[in-house]
């Protein structure tokens, strides 16, 4: 099979319309990617020999081995030859270089603090690059600016700071572990993967900044597992990033920005949307997003969700059902739609597993989307030294996260002993902050950001 | 509850509308309802009609001192902006185009409404390329020219 130069492995096997990636571990069914940016694991493969590969963010080299793996994967049969740990000290160690943390290493690094980059995929970004769409907001936060000319103009940056040696950064890595380092040190674990073999690194660093970002939700219905059903952030990644289609006919569930945004965007790849259906009265996304895929033609049907998916081994068709006021299924109402993939936009939840290996204060916040690390205005949290930006701080959009990166690198700089200016940058970037949160649509956040801070005071 | 927040169709009730005069010298057409926090079409007009109280405040047009120019047609994120103008019979629509298949002026196109049916043909008078968003002008009977806003080719 062939596939380009910057495929995965998994977008290559779509682009071969290979679907089904592995199997059940108690059914046997077929699992096909759900995420596409390598959260979830049904897309494991063994590659060369090594089981349990997220073959979503695993870049395709030449030559390269893939088999489905046993369910429960058996032992390598790859030689792990035993190398040494490399250790490298850093002033401040970001995990996660998407628009949070790649702001966040911006800000530290212009204070004058040694920066260690971090990031599971293969370039920076994270979902800035999948993002073909403009973003709203001010000047000061790039308005009209395309999401993905952000990550360019970003790693720009970025790049400036890794010749001058104050960014180092590590992709295709993954940080999987948090150690008790000396006094006023975090230790932590990075494997960093080449060529499908991994080489360990421990870092020690004087404070850390989670932006980790968030997963999408999946959502029970039976057949939520067939090859097909994808995350819409996932569709996104296929199309955008991969130029992968992942299908010819769509039934969008969520009518969100995100399911709104990524139904235009499958338009725009020439491929049909049949609806796009809310459990919600009201469409939940922007009504400028809404009327530009109903000028398209696409119908949105509100209380309305999906009861049931069928097909043999990969997505035929689904079954819709109307919601009465109680959001109780209406006995009668179901609609049978034809479609070869069914994507999820139903809300994201934090990336924070970290966060709770390091043993800071997590609490559930609805309205965050999950677990939240608590942390005050600088980003800060429970744990000295340990920072929070951007969806893994709740769940928000990226004009939001970029300026929660800012405060946080310059937090964490001034905490190690940094001062250029940080007071008035601080007042600056949270006045800002405020502002992006100010309208009906910020609800949401300010009511998340305010128990974050009442459950941060019960803690003092 | 409004029905365009089920609906995701704004209608004329919804929007702040011209005068026949103004219509006749072209004016923009800005169907952003809602508090978001979003001003580039401010900054990107030349004569400072648009006008905003804060971010978070829906665009007001001063459609005296709007001149048509359509600059904030390309700008807007939502794809919100339409520039009308009505002269002889006939109105022209500017309206913001994201797809591949870019029409060619002089080109018949099917106009479509805000629910996406067809209403009438129209022809092509001006392509405009601007970063990725094309502005594109299309003619229809001067009845549709508050009623059409999207084009299939």
């Amino acid at each position: 099979m062939d596939g380009l130069q910057g495929d995965t492995i998994a977008s290559a096997l779509h682009a071969n319309d290979v679907r089904i990636l592995t199997r059940s571990l108690k059914y046997d069914n077929p699992r096909g990617f759900f995420c596409g940016i390598g959260k979830c694991s049904s897309c494991l493969m063994r590659v060369n020999g090594i089981p349990n590969v997220r073959t979503c963010i695993a870049p395709l080299n030449e030559g390269v081995n893939v088999e489905m793996q046993d369910k429960l994967a058996d032992l390598p049969s790859a030689d792990f030859k035993s190398k040494s740990t490399k250790k490298m000290v850093f002033d401040i160690l970001i995990v996660g270089a998407g628009p949070a943390g790649l702001c966040a290493s911006i800000e530290a690094a212009n204070q004058g603090a040694s920066v260690l980059l971090v990031d599971e995929n293969l370039q920076i970004g994270g979902q800035l690059i999948k993002q073909t769409h403009k973003f709203f907001g001010s000047k000061q936060e790039k308005a009209g600016t395309r999401g993905i000319q952000i990550a360019k103009d970003l790693g720009e940056k970025i790049r400036g700071y890794q010749k001058n040696g104050k960014i180092c950064l590590m992709l295709n890595s993954t940080v999987i572990g948090f150690y008790d380092g000396k006094k006023g040190f975090h230790k932590s674990a990075v494997v960093k993967r080449e060529d499908y073999d991994s080489a360990l690194f421990e870092i020690e660093c004087k404070a850390v900044i989670f932006a980790c970002g968030a997963m999408e939700n999946m959502l029970l219905f039976p057949g939520n597992d067939l090859p097909g059903v994808y995350g819409a952030g996932a569709v996104q990644t296929l199309m955008n990033v991969f130029g992968v289609k992942p299908g010819n006919r769509v039934l969008m569930v969520g009518a969100g920005n995100v399911g709104l945004i990524v139904s235009y965007q499958l338009l725009q790849a020439g491929i049909m949307v049949d609806r796009v259906v809310e459990a919600a009265p009201v469409i939940g996304g922007y009504n400028v997003h809404a009327a530009k895929l109903r000028r398209c033609g696409v119908p949105i049907q509100t209380s309305y969700s999906v009861k049931e998916v069928y097909g043999e081994d990969k997505v035929e068709g689904a079954i819709i059902i109307k919601l009465d006021e109680k959001w109780q299924p209406v006995k009668g109402s179901e609609e049978k739609i034809k479609c070869d993939t069914v994507c999820l936009a139903v809300g994201l939840t934090p990336s924070t597993r970290l966060l709770a290996q390091v043993g800071v204060n997590l609490e559930f916040i609805p309205e965050a989307g999950g677990f939240i690390a608590l942390h005050d205005k600088s980003m800060k949290t429970t744990v000295e030294g340990i920072y929070v930006a951007g969806d893994s701080s709740g769940i928000e959009e990226a004009s939001t996260a970029m300026l929660e990166g800012k405060i946080a690198g310059v937090s964490a700089a001034f905490q190690i002993g940094y001062d250029k200016n940080i007071k008035t940058l601080k007042k600056r970037y949270l006045k800002e902050l405020e502002r992006l949160r100010a309208g009906p649509f910020g609800d949401k956040s300010r009511k998340a950001k305010d128990k974050i801070q009442k459950l941060l005071g019960k803690t003092k | 509850m409004k029905d365009y927040e089920k609906t995701g169709i704004l209608s004329l009730k919804d929007l702040q509308l011209p005068t026949r005069k103004q219509l006749e010298k072209g004016v923009a057409i800005v169907e952003c309802v809602q508090r978001i926090p979003c001003n580039p079409c401010v900054d990107s007009c030349p004569v400072n009609a648009i006008s905003m109280k804060d971010i978070n405040a829906p665009p007001v047009v001063d459609y005296d001192k709007c001149i048509a120019c359509g600059k904030c047609i390309g700008i807007c994120p939502g794809l919100a902006i339409f520039v009308v103008k009505i002269k002889h019979g006939r109105a022209l629509v500017s309206l913001p185009f994201e797809f591949l298949q870019i029409p060619e002026v002089g080109q018949k196109v099917k106009a479509l409404d805000r629910a996406g049916q067809v209403v009438c043909d129209g022809i092509i008078k001006r392509v405009v390329k601007a970063k990725k968003t094309m502005v594109i002008t299309v003619e229809v009977n001067e009845k549709f020219g508050m009623i059409v806003r999207n084009i299939r080719v």
